[in-house]
């Protein structure tokens, strides 16, 4: 069975300050877990330091995906051996052709034989962002570049899709979203045509209801304080965290 | 300086010698004989070899710019000025010489010609030995030849532009190629004549320690138009060379040039080159300007505005390397009302290289309405390269307007991250970055030109990375 492991995990940024203070978390293929939490809680330093980004340093646990220890591979080793991040902001990188870009990354993945032309990967790019309702032909445009902020939350989507990782982080893939766009995202995470383990932070309870939850976890400050089932978003949204941290 | 030595470097593709060939060299230096030689051995008019000879004294007077690159190296007397791999002039790929037709063969120049050229120059050191232009442009009158060859058949042509926008004194190496001046393009489009496909010269270096001083001049008449591409390399010797072009371009009223560069010459080559266009009434006036080779490089292509509502557009693209140093820019000089003029210029620094940013944009008194934008964009892969931009505007109008904008930029840790994650190493994503930076100037680039740069900047990234 495929499992991405957070293992009693403290992280801090690079000048000192502690944020992410013994996070553990198993979550196996086909689950969707949900981590919700206040602002600062920690939730992007988690999905940042799970992918491997270097402006974080891990002081104690490990990470394991599919019983690798990938704590301190580099991000492009963790992502060969199966896992994505949708960032909750994606990054413009100007002058970086989208459906070139994704190709190759697809193609880092594949045997030689097994490498997608270029025709061929725009195709599943345009079927893919037909699904997802992109008003503009993604495949002519630079990387995030002049994107809007759905278009941005889309994109992300979009490459989740046709990179097929194991397991999948989305930072916050709803904010910002109409509920037109919340829809069609939801529908592309919910059928995407390959196992995938979801681990999706959010502040709202509305993306939940798209894609429901196995399990819901609370992140404050840089701990889980609780975990349960999709019930347990359903009580934040009504009483908030306060309630979390007071009792 | 003269000891032969081949060094091996894989990045470099055009770095492959051929076994020297000559019918006519002159000595190592020089001097008012040599100049006098290279006169008589193309049997000029007596008219022409006294340009040479009083260019030889203004070049001999002159000191090296004090401003710039450092250019204290170039061993003046350990070049030779003139070497002729050939008697002949060829019309047919398969008249050229073997070594010299594998040469270009090699480089891809023939095959180009075949699939998106409508005529081609190829020069082989000192002399153009392949000239051709496609028959449906020579029935239209369009003249392509090489300028040694323009001298003798169109004298009269040659007098009335030759060194009208780049004068003998204006600069030492101006005045140095004027007296050794050999090969070149000249190009003649005719009222209304447009030449919908480019043309394309070739310069290639082949024989140690040279110095090619080709001598273009372009007369795009009135209401014509004409892409003119060059590309330039040579072999990687341990001596340097020394490349030293000057180039003419003549827009008239209604007319567009776009004149386009991708010099690609070795580390061991000096390239010191004088370009200018002047551009008429409602004229357009572009220069494509890619410098990615040469241990030295100070290249300047100006636009001179004369008439009114005349444009000019200038790309400019610097590649400096490990031991390299390009100092590269343009002029906008405006002297019309209603002249446009925009400047783009981008560099990447890596491995210790160095680039630099030197332009002028000058407004003279009278031109109402004239509008000029510069931008230009530094890339610096590392903590050893360099970055410097020198700008200066004069402008003696009110009625004006420009606009000026430069950044200086490392490679972002955020976009490097992104790019990571998505299972790209290092490399891959830092040379996705670098070629996404200088796209908007790659896409105005021969496709040809375009693929190899990108080839160019992934081998490049390698090495910087590793």
């Amino acid at each position: 069975m495929k499992s991405l492991i957070i293992d009693n995990l403290y992280a801090q940024t690079l000048d000192g300050k502690e944020i992410l203070k013994g996070v553990s978390l198993t979550i196996k293929q086909n689950e969707i877990h949900a981590i919700m939490g206040p602002n600062g809680g920690g939730k992007s330093t988690l999905a940042q330091v799970i992918m491997g980004n270097s402006g974080f340093k891990i002081t104690k646990g490990k990470i394991f995906l599919n019983k690798i220890n990938i704590t301190k591979l580099a991000p492009n080793k963790r992502a060969l051996l199966g896992l994505f991040l949708g960032f909750q902001y994606p990054v413009e990188v100007p002058g970086v052709n989208f459906a070139n870009f994704l190709r190759m990354a697809a193609n880092e993945k594949k045997s030689k034989s097994d490498k997608s032309s270029p025709i061929a990967f725009r195709n599943l790019i345009s079927d893919a962002s037909r699904k997802l309702a992109f008003s503009h032909d993604i495949t002519k445009r630079f990387l995030n570049e002049g994107f809007s902020g759905g278009e941005k939350k889309k994109a992300e989507v979009l490459q989740l899709a046709l990179l097929k990782p194991d397991f999948a982080i989305l930072d916050e893939p709803d904010s910002g979203l109409d509920v037109d766009a919340l829809k069609y995202i939801s529908k592309t995470i919910t059928t995407l045509n390959f196992p995938v383990g979801l681990l999706l932070i959010t502040h709202y309870q509305r993306i939940l209801q798209f894609i429901k939850p196995d399990f819901v976890h609370i992140l404050i400050d840089g701990k889980i304080v609780k975990s349960g089932n999709y019930l347990l978003a359903k009580q934040i949204e009504k009483s908030g965290y306060e309630t979390l941290t007071n009792g | 300086m003269v000891k032969k030595q081949i060094i091996k470097d894989n990045s470099y593709v055009y770095g492959f010698h051929k076994k020297e060939s000559s019918v006519f060299k002159t000595p190592l230096g020089i001097n008012n004989s040599i100049v006098e030689a290279i006169s008589h051995h193309k049997s000029e008019p007596a008219w022409m070899t006294k340009i040479r000879t009083d260019a030889y004294k203004i070049f001999k007077n002159y000191e090296l710019p004090k401003w710039g690159p450092d250019l204290s190296g170039i061993d003046f007397s350990g070049i030779h000025y003139y070497n002729s791999p050939t008697n002949q002039k060829f019309k047919n790929w398969l008249d050229v010489p073997k070594d010299i037709k594998d040469t270009y063969e090699k480089i891809g120049v023939p095959q180009a010609e075949k699939k998106f050229l409508a005529g081609v120059g190829a020069q082989y050191d000192s002399e153009v030995v392949y000239h051709n232009l496609k028959n449906e442009w020579e029935k239209l009158g369009v003249i392509f030849v090489d300028t040694d060859t323009a001298l003798r058949k169109y004298p009269e042509l040659f007098r009335e532009y030759f060194g009208t926008l780049i004068p003998t004194a204006d600069n030492k190496f101006s005045a140095l190629n004027t007296a050794v001046w050999s090969g070149g393009s000249f190009l003649y489009v005719p009222k209304n004549v447009k030449v919908e496909i480019p043309l394309q010269a070739y310069f290639r270096i082949n024989a140690n320690a040279m110095g090619q001083f080709e001598r273009t001049l372009i007369i795009a008449e009135e209401g014509s138009y004409v892409h003119y591409i060059e590309g330039c390399s040579a072999p990687i010797y341990t001596g340097d060379s020394l490349h030293s072009a000057v180039v003419e371009v003549i827009v008239k009223k209604g007319a567009r040039v776009r004149y386009t560069t991708v010099q690609n010459w070795s580390n061991n080559v000096y390239n010191l080159v004088t370009k200018r266009m002047l551009i008429s009434e409602e004229g357009v006036g572009e220069w494509v300007d890619g410098n990615l080779g040469s241990k030295i490089n100070m290249k300047y292509p100006s636009l001179i505005l004369a008439g009114k509502g005349a444009r000019g557009e200038l790309l400019s693209l610097a590649y400096a390397g490990k031991g390299q140093h390009q100092d590269a820019g343009g002029k906008a000089i405006h002297l019309a009302p209603y002249t446009t003029s925009t400047i783009t210029s981008k560099s990447v620094s890596v491995g210790g290289g160095r680039s630099s940013y030197r332009g002028m944009v000058r407004i003279a008194s009278g031109a109402k309405g004239a509008k000029s934008f510069v931008r230009c964009d530094a890339l610096l892969l590392d903590e050893l390269s360099r970055s410097d931009t020198y700008p200066v505007n004069i402008v003696h109008e009110q009625d004006v307007t420009l606009g000026h904008e430069a950044s200086v930029s490392k490679i972002g840790e955020q976009q490097l991250f992104y790019l990571m994650s998505r299972g790209l190493s290092e490399t891959q994503a830092t040379s996705l970055i670098v070629n996404g930076f200088i796209e908007p100037i790659v896409k105005e680039l021969p496709l040809e030109y375009a693929v190899e740069l990108n080839r160019l900047i992934n081998l490049s990234m390698e090495n910087a990375i590793a």
